[in-house]
């Protein structure tokens, strides 16, 4: 039982329709470079791996490089950090002055559950968070949203339009439909930040079942 | 399919061993809460020594009692001698046992094996097994009281399970303080073979029954509990309250969703997901199933409150806002305009609705009906209610009474007490929506002639607006949760 890299839990939350920040991966700087200028300025440059589970509490992570040459140095900073199976993912800055967290988990007694939260990474903090049992359909989703105490955090804020329900509902949905693969243990998509109303992952992090990946 | 649980709580006769002489002892409690509750069927008294107890012959054993005599055996025997008399039973007909006995799973390893077997034998002879380790059932539509504890509630549509006896106990305590009564109550102890899920689908098949109130401290297999749960929950509304938190099971590490992941927050979700009411201890608990037995559901969230007097509607406001889930509203213009027809112009002219003492003899019931019958109101909570009859009282036990013409006010205050209680019931049965009335008088002055005359009503005068607020909010959140589910 154990964490895939970033880029493994991305792809696999991509898969059934997260939305995800736009990324790749690379194993040198120049790599690092080209997808940073693909995806556009500013990006954010993470060490990626399987063993690589606590990239912030590592100290894994750049966020906010403008430029190719902050890339690079990054790039190599952090290559330099990591052993021998891992890269760097790249991947664009999301701006929003909101940040929720999803994730899915496994109770012993109720089975696998999706979860929703304010917060981000303060969420612990907050505990303004909701379950719900997994898979959920849209009406599940929208009671769940009614749950959460910082509905005034949902409308309009600082200049930024009001969540968009129906995308959050149809990501939690797309995340409680990976309850139904056994191999899948637990989820966190944290933080998601809200976007333009859209709730975007900015890191995903996947537990798989022994032997998978 | 539900599981036929009417032996259980309609027998046709019933068979209680470990009938002794000593009233202290649980055959002789149970005996004599049968015999004493006014059920009409056969009741069969079985003991070690034979004789008479409570003016009944003792059976020295099962096989005396005629065949096809009873449906439901009640076992106050112990562990050892219980499969055996089981066995015995079935053969004369039996079809539901109720094992109030201990002894079993919650004493240790030779408990748990007791308790198999006893499963074993039921499900062998294909028999209702209730228990064991419960104090009773109770189904007032037969005046059955087969359990060890008090009281015999006044009959209603209320049915109770619960997995500790001491709150079945407390339930049946307030229906009889508030006159909301129950229809079954079962204490579920060990639930060995009928699970709390299994009662709660015979109740939403029972026409005696109108909500379910349960009391939980663990569920067993919750998959199961959840789905089954949430197709009862369609049909009928659920009151939960849980008692103690689990100690949470292993899981998944280094994940920060799991940390979040508290066994509360899940049952909550859990329960929130199946459409099941829960409420945060005994007490709210009986008082949200009371509502939904006496009320009807709300089609909305638009409250109105009408107080006779300031502080009170000032205190509900702020109650009422504090829940997302109801929505105390701006009067609308045409009903404001209404209310002025009725009132002096010193009135609040918002919501709460405050008469600032306006009132004349009709003002009250007036107000409510152009409230309450208004297309955007939803429900009405009514305060200050009680006060004329309390005056009453006051006056009625002074050493003027009846002279000085205080017989006649008296009088008056007291018919226009009822007349305010018939108001608010002629409302919730002519608009179908939810009244309240709320006054610390239904704890304080239960004789006061208003709350007598809600008791009578079939309804519950709450003890303070707090708790009405509560009740409601329950009912709007389950109103809301049917029509998304529908």
């Amino acid at each position: 039982m154990g964490t895939v890299s970033e880029a493994r839990s991305r792809q696999l939350v991509e898969a059934v329709g997260v939305p995800v920040s736009p990324w790749g991966v690379a194993d040198h700087p120049e790599g690092a470079v080209g997808i940073a200028r693909e995806l556009g300025y500013p990006v954010a440059v993470k060490l990626n791996g399987d063993a690589v589970a606590h990239k912030t509490e590592g100290n894994l992570v750049r966020l906010g490089l403008g430029s190719d040459d902050q890339v690079a140095d990054a790039a190599a900073e952090l290559l330099t950090c990591g052993g021998d199976d891992t890269d760097v993912l790249v991947t664009r800055m999301v701006s929003g002055h909101r940040e929720l967290i999803a994730g899915l988990v496994r109770d012993n007694e109720f089975g696998p559950c999706v979860m929703l939260g304010l917060g981000g990474v303060l969420a612990e903090a907050l505990g303004d968070v909701a379950f719900r049992l997994a898979p959920v359909e849209v009406v599940d989703v929208e009671d769940l949203l009614d749950d959460l105490h910082a509905q005034a955090l949902f409308g309009s804020l600082r200049g930024e339009p009001p969540l968009d329900r129906e995308a959050t509902v149809n990501l939690l949905v797309a995340l409680g439909s990976m309850a139904t693969t056994p191999e899948v243990i637990a989820v966190d998509l944290n933080p998601l930040i809200v976007s333009d109303g859209r709730p975007i992952a900015v890191d995903a992090l996947v537990e798989l079942a022994d032997g998978r990946s | 399919m539900a599981r036929d649980l009417r032996p259980l709580f309609e027998p046709r006769g019933i068979i209680v061993t470990g009938v002794s002489d000593h009233p202290g002892k649980f055959g002789f409690v149970a005996l004599h809460n049968i015999l004493a509750c006014g059920y009409q069927g056969q009741v069969f008294a079985v003991g070690r020594e034979e004789g008479s107890v409570l003016d009944r012959p003792v059976f020295a054993s099962v096989d005396a009692i005629p065949d096809e005599a009873a449906d439901l055996l009640v076992l106050c025997t112990p562990v050892n001698v219980n499969e055996g008399i089981v066995r015995a039973a079935a053969a004369k007909g039996i079809r539901a046992v109720f094992c109030a006995a201990g002894g079993y799973s919650e004493a240790g390893p030779e408990g748990s094996e007791a308790e198999k077997r006893l499963v074993a034998v039921a499900d062998e002879l294909d028999l209702v097994l209730a228990g064991p380790n419960g104090q009773g059932v109770v189904s007032t539509p037969v005046g059955l009281c087969a359990q060890i504890v008090a009281p015999f509630p006044p009959p209603g549509r209320i049915a109770v399970v619960s997995q500790s006896g001491n709150f079945a106990s407390s339930f049946l305590n307030y229906a009889n303080q508030t006159g909301v009564g129950i229809s079954r109550s079962v204490s579920a102890g060990n639930a060995a073979a009928t699970s709390i899920v299994d009662y709660l689908e015979w109740f939403a098949d029972d026409s005696e029954t109108e909500v379910a109130l349960c009391y939980l401290e663990g569920v067993g297999e919750g998959r199961d509990f959840f789905e089954r749960a949430r197709e009862v929950t369609r049909r009928m509304p659920v009151v939960v309250v849980k008692g103690g938190v689990t100690v949470g099971g292993k899981r998944a590490a280094a994940s920060h969703t799991g940390s979040l992941a508290s066994d509360d927050r899940i049952f909550d979700g859990m329960a929130r997901q199946a459409g099941l009411v829960r409420a945060a201890d005994i007490e709210s608990a009986f008082e949200a199933a009371a509502t939904f037995a006496s009320q009807p559901l709300p089609g909305g969230n638009r409250v109105v409150v009408l107080s006779t007097a300031g502080g009170w509607g000032v205190v509900t406001a702020d109650a009422l806002t504090a829940r997302r889930d109801l929505d105390l509203i701006p009067l609308p213009a045409d009903l404001t305009t209404a209310i002025d027809g009725f009132l002096p112009p010193r009135w609040s002219r918002n919501n709460p609705v405050d008469l600032a003492g306006g009132e004349t003899r009709d003002t009250i019931p007036d107000v409510l009906e152009v409230t309450i019958a208004h297309p955007e109101v939803d429900a009405v909570l009514q305060l200050g209610l009680g006060i004329q009859g309390n005056t009453a009282a006051l006056t009625r036990s002074g050493p003027f009474y009846p002279d000085h013409g205080l017989e006649r006010i008296v009088d008056f205050h007291e018919r226009q007490e009822w007349r305010y209680a018939e108001a608010a019931d002629l409302a919730v049965r002519k608009h179908h929506k939810p009244v309240l009335v709320a006054s610390e008088l239904a704890v304080t002055r239960p004789d006061n002639p208003m709350v007598k005359a809600v008791r009578e009503s079939g309804r519950m005068c709450y003890p303070s607006a707090d708790r009405a607020v509560v009740a409601l909010g329950h009912l709007v959140r389950y109103s809301r949760w049917r029509s998304r589910h529908s």
